[in-house]
């Protein structure tokens, strides 16, 4: 978790807002910092939190939630954290006989079907648990990244079902958040993809964009941040609907500052 | 630049046209019924006559609603007879539509209509979060964002799925005024073919038609949400042939607009711009136009720099050589000053004389001076 990074959404651990979709877009540049930083904010925060990795694995996110302050190993032990891990359970599919829907089961599918099975995987693992007091608060969904999903076969539209069903459960109904990542393709001119980020941009309320600098790399500036509110566009007068800030990414921590206002130009 | 080639031809147009709305066109812009999916920036608000309608929606219209004379914004005299009336409100990511839309289900229960939603992007609290108890009593949500694809399985879902109950909204048996409300179009687009949409949707607008209970003074209003960005050109163009009246949802600074296109059979569409603003109970404030003092915008901190200012030769000039450089004559303009002067000088002058001394080889013919004739 940035604390500079909460300080700009205007958020903490312990009042973070419920119901939303935050969607965090890469353009030129790799906006997986974002990823870590939800991650690590909603283990924080005592949410039960469900990750569909589909690009990285274990050991990857628990090296650097561990230089944030969060134990990945220990949350999913005492069963705060729900991790699928894609890279390692896609293997199952083709290795092992079929016993039941498997989440990842349109990855056998020759057809592009749908996601229902990996949404019925993330509703039970969100589910509340019945009897007894809930150890944890509200239940939040990340992804990473639904442009994968693209690349594997499923159509935009199925994608697109995939995140309405999530936003119906784990947002209307849990009262709880979700967060997905996609890959702006930029000028590659990839139509699906542009769908599918104008799609959930239209489904978000919270629209967090990571883009590379127009001049291109630079060391001590490593991108430029754009933060949009988007639902409910009624306390828009209170305040900015969108802010832009550039980044420089460092061990441990991300330092956020104004356009053109970098510690180390001035 | 197209500037002076669509001057010199747009005032030929403008004698012909009567609508003094025309003018406006002399500033260069080509006729934006031709680009309906431009929406361009044309920040001049038309300030044409002095009740400028709001998508038709004049005061004294909500004065009297059983009027049968009311030319709404949704009413259109179909040539086949049947009244039909459709809108589409066109959003993007950063101007949101669905509070538009909200905004016009307020007006249209303000007339005593019956409200049909079907909402297939957002849940039924969220719709009805902001509007208040008398408006909710009139509208009649049919949720299609739990289910939409009934893979719950659990029966709740709608018969048929979406189009099934946007076919049932086509039997409606209500005999009050009623409008349905598609929230949103984008949502049927992407899950159906554009043409079964299309035909529903006409179906839709053409109830009694259909026989239904429904009255010829009655007709049904739909409004549709569409999000521009989702689609291509050729189903935006199909919906948009559709509805009587379009409006994208634009905006500068801080404050939207609503770029509306009038389409009534017969006539040439016409174009609107109105800036607005959305109230927290959901009622439009109409205005002027954009703000015309620009507060400083927290995003723009570029400062306008001379970029002359730091070059080490000199770009400017002072005003003795502004005036010397514009008086100055150039060199291949034949003024008459210029006329007069060749023909005083004649062959006397020695200025532009060639003095040619050929040696011993030239051989200079006068008959043939290139040296090429083969006779």
């Amino acid at each position: 978790m940035f604390p500079e990074l909460n300080h700009l959404l205007n958020t903490t651990p312990d009042k973070a807002e419920q119901g939303k979709l935050t969607l965090l877009c890469d353009a030129k540049t790799d906006g997986s910092f974002l990823v870590h930083h939800f991650l690590s904010f909603y283990l924080k925060a005592n949410c039960k939190v469900c990750f569909v990795a589909l690009v990285q694995s274990f050991s990857h996110y628990g090296i650097v939630g561990q230089k944030l302050g969060v134990s990945l190993t220990a949350a999913r032990e005492r069963g705060q954290l729900v991790f699928l891990e894609a890279l390692k359970t896609s293997v199952d599919i083709f290795f092992q006989p079929p016993v039941e829907p498997h989440p990842l089961q349109f990855l056998r599918e020759a057809s592009a079907g749908n996601l229902q099975p990996l949404f019925e995987f993330v509703r039970e693992a969100l589910k509340p648990e019945d009897g007894g007091e809930a150890k944890w608060r509200h239940p939040v969904l990340l992804v990473d990244d639904l442009s994968v999903l693209l690349s594997l076969g499923v159509g935009a539209v199925a994608v697109l079902d995939f995140i309405h069903y999530c936003r119906a459960t784990v947002c209307t109904e849990l009262k709880g958040n979700v967060v997905a990542l996609v890959h702006d393709s930029g000028d590659s001119e990839d139509e699906e993809n542009d769908l599918l980020l104008s799609g959930l941009s239209h489904q978000s309320h919270l629209i967090l964009r990571a883009e590379g600098l127009a001049t291109g790399f630079c060391r001590d500036v490593h991108g430029q941040l754009r933060v949009l509110w988007r639902r409910p566009s009624w306390p828009a007068a209170q305040r900015d609907r969108s802010l832009t800030y550039q980044y420089k990414i460092q061990d441990k921590t991300v330092s956020f500052f104004a356009k053109g206002l970098s510690p180390a130009v001035l | 630049m197209l500037a002076p080639k669509s001057c010199q031809i747009l005032p030929t147009y403008a004698h012909l046209l009567p609508l003094p709305r025309f003018y406006l066109y002399y500033k260069g812009f080509p006729p934006p019924y031709l680009t309906p999916r431009s929406g361009h920036p044309n920040a001049v608000a038309e300030k044409g006559p002095a009740r400028t309608p709001f998508l038709g929606l004049k005061a004294e219209y909500f004065a009297k609603p059983g009027s049968t004379a009311d030319r709404g914004p949704h009413y259109r005299q179909h040539p086949l007879g049947s009244p039909c009336g459709s809108a589409s409100a066109k959003d993007s990511i950063e101007w949101e539509g669905r509070d538009f839309l909200k905004a016009l289900i307020k007006k249209s229960a303000l007339c005593g209509k019956q409200i049909h939603v079907l909402g297939c992007e957002v849940s039924e609290e969220e719709f009805r979060e902001g509007l208040d108890s008398g408006i909710n009593s009139r509208v009649v949500y049919h949720d299609l964002f739990r289910d939409p694809l009934n893979w719950s399985k659990t029966g709740e879902a709608f018969p048929g799925g979406p189009l099934g109950a946007l076919r049932t909204m086509c039997r409606l048996t209500d005999p009050r005024p009623v409008t349905v409300a598609l929230d949103s179009l984008s949502w049927l687009l992407l899950h159906f073919p554009c043409s079964t949409v299309c035909q529903t949707l006409r179906a839709l607008c053409h109830q009694d038609s259909c026989g239904g209970d429904r009255s010829p003074g009655e007709r049904v209003n739909v409004l549709g949400l569409l999000h521009e960005e989702l689609h291509a050109p050729g189903p935006l163009g199909a919906l948009g042939s559709l509805a009587q009246i379009e409006v994208s949802l634009r905006g500068t600074m801080g404050q939207a607009s609503a770029h509306i296109l009038y389409r009534k059979p017969g006539h040439r569409p016409t174009y609107q711009t109105q800036w607005f603003s959305i109230l927290p109970d959901f009622s439009l404030d109409l205005q002027e136009g954009p703000p015309l003092q620009s507060q400083p915008h927290p995003d723009s901190h570029t400062v306008l720099v001379d970029p002359t200012s730091h070059v080490t030769f000199n770009l400017h000039l002072s005003k003795k050589e502004r005036e010397t450089r514009d008086s100055l004559a150039l060199p291949f303009q034949f003024s008459s000053e210029k006329q007069q002067a060749l023909l005083r000088s004649g062959p006397s002058q020695a200025s532009g004389h060639i003095l040619y001394e050929p040696d011993a080889y030239d051989d200079l013919d006068l008959e043939d001076p290139d040296d090429d004739l083969d006779i």
